[in-house]
């Protein structure tokens, strides 16, 4: 298994001297092509630091971070930003799509946006919509889409193209249980089909979704399970004649 | 989970042998209730012994005699239906003592202990989830089993994770006293996950 993420003694802190935050203290985490890993930590634990650093949108204050193999501190802004269009994709609560665009329009942007050509983009976008069960509502704009179809837009705009890293916070948002499993089935087969997955969230149903827990506190890794162990006899010795 | 009930309710569905009885049972449960042989077939004695369901063949034994709802066996199941579950307190409890003994004791990490008991319950949650994720999503008698019993871990997760807060607000403890609420060095995270203590842990 390749490391797609790798995180080695990573340290965020915000402010100096006495107003200092240190959000993230000696961080070490790796996570491989096909995994899907959750980030599971009370509010103020450092969740939402370790993924924008896990999605370079911010650099450590000490430690090294490493995409696809690449340093990130290494590398200049426009690499960078280049990385992050080709090789990552987001998933938010708040899911950021463009009200102005349809379905396929938002989930094609980021490779229009990478220099791919206007009908190649589309194409994509419509093969990931039809893999999501979305196909006939591509043309549809965000606001007539339900809360379901648009977090499911937003996994499909996240996964187009070449991704290689998904990062996902809280990415069932204010979902029913049911939409809510639906949009953690896709991440995981999104996974299944090789791109690493972090998702962070202090919801421990959403958590058991993935492969490993990684329990964050105060900014340092405390805890994490062991591997996934089969289902073998769950409930036995619950039944009583 | 009512083994004599489970088995009134299939025998609404017709006259059914032994062994149908016992597969059905398994089906319906989504197959995470193993049942040996023994356990049904003294359960079907039980129930016919008591009137609630008859069976034609005498003489051969339970998985090949044929059994059937009696009227009194369809009003007990009525009832069944109909009565609140037995609100003994869940093992949650032991656990909320396990904490209270913990929060007395001098030189205790607390929120240590507590982590112990979450990595357990999400471990646990992550076998009933993965289990839903390789099953059918039309499988309704599996998703309601599992769904019951991810609720059920999920909110012990969430009074550990209270419990933990109420820690944190806490006020320190005066100078001299025990240290019992340190934040827990990176260390542990090294600590191999599936140990042994966590396998004993695992199983209830």
């Amino acid at each position: 298994m390749s490391a797609v993420l790798s995180l080695r003694q990573v340290s965020k802190v915000y402010g100096t001297g006495n107003a200092a935050v240190h959000a993230l203290r000696q961080v070490d985490l790796t996570v491989g092509a096909g995994e899907l890993v959750a980030i599971m930590g009370p509010s103020g634990s450092g969740k939402s630091s370790l993924l924008t650093i896990a999605g370079s949108l911010e650099e450590p204050t000490d430690g090294a971070a490493r995409i696809c193999g690449d340093d990130v501190s290494t590398m200049s802004a426009d690499a960078r930003a280049r990385m992050r269009r080709r090789s990552i994709g987001f998933v938010f609560q708040d899911l950021n799509l463009l009200a102005g665009l349809s379905a396929v329009e938002n989930v094609a942007l980021p490779l229009e946006l990478d220099g791919i050509g206007a009908r190649a983009a589309r194409a994509a976008g419509l093969r990931v919509l039809e893999e999501l069960g979305l196909a006939e509502r591509a043309a549809h704009f965000p606001d007539d889409l339900s809360g379901g179809e648009r977090q499911r837009v937003a996994i499909a705009r996240a996964v187009v193209g070449d991704r290689r890293l998904l990062l996902a916070d809280e990415p069932t948002g204010a979902l029913d249980s049911a939409n809510g499993e639906a949009v953690m089935r896709m991440l995981r087969a999104a996974c299944r089909r090789g791109i690493a997955g972090v998702l962070v969230t202090h919801d421990a149903q959403l958590a058991s979704w993935a492969d490993r827990v990684v329990f964050l506190r105060d900014g340092r890794v405390v805890d994490q399970t062991a591997p996934s162990v089969g289902p073998g006899t769950l409930l036995a010795g619950d039944v009583t004649p | 989970m009512s083994i004599r009930h489970a088995l009134l309710a299939l025998l609404t569905e017709g006259t059914k042998y032994g062994l149908q009885l016992r597969q059905e049972f398994e089906a319906r449960t989504g197959e995470v209730w193993p049942l040996n042989v023994g356990q049904v077939y003294t359960t079907l004695q039980r129930l016919e012994r008591e009137g609630h369901v008859a069976s034609d063949e005498t003489g051969r034994d339970g998985a090949q005699r044929r059994f059937r709802i009696t009227a009194d066996g369809q009003r007990e199941l009525d009832r069944w239906l109909r009565t609140p579950p037995d609100a003994t307190p869940p093992p949650r409890d032991e656990l909320v003592i396990k904490v209270q003994v913990a929060v007395r004791m001098p030189g205790v990490d607390v929120r240590e202990i507590l982590q112990v008991h979450r990595r357990r319950l999400v471990e646990e949650m992550q076998r009933y989830t993965h289990l839903k994720a390789e099953a059918d999503p039309d499988d309704i008698a599996l998703g309601l089993v599992v769904d019951a019993e991810l609720f059920r871990l999920e909110s012990v997760v969430r009074w550990l994770d209270a419990a933990d807060a109420r820690l944190r607000r806490r006020p320190a403890p005066a100078a001299g006293a025990a240290p019992n609420e340190q934040t827990r060095p990176a260390g542990p995270a090294a600590e191999p996950a599936g140990s042994a203590p966590a396998r004993e842990q695992a199983r209830r």
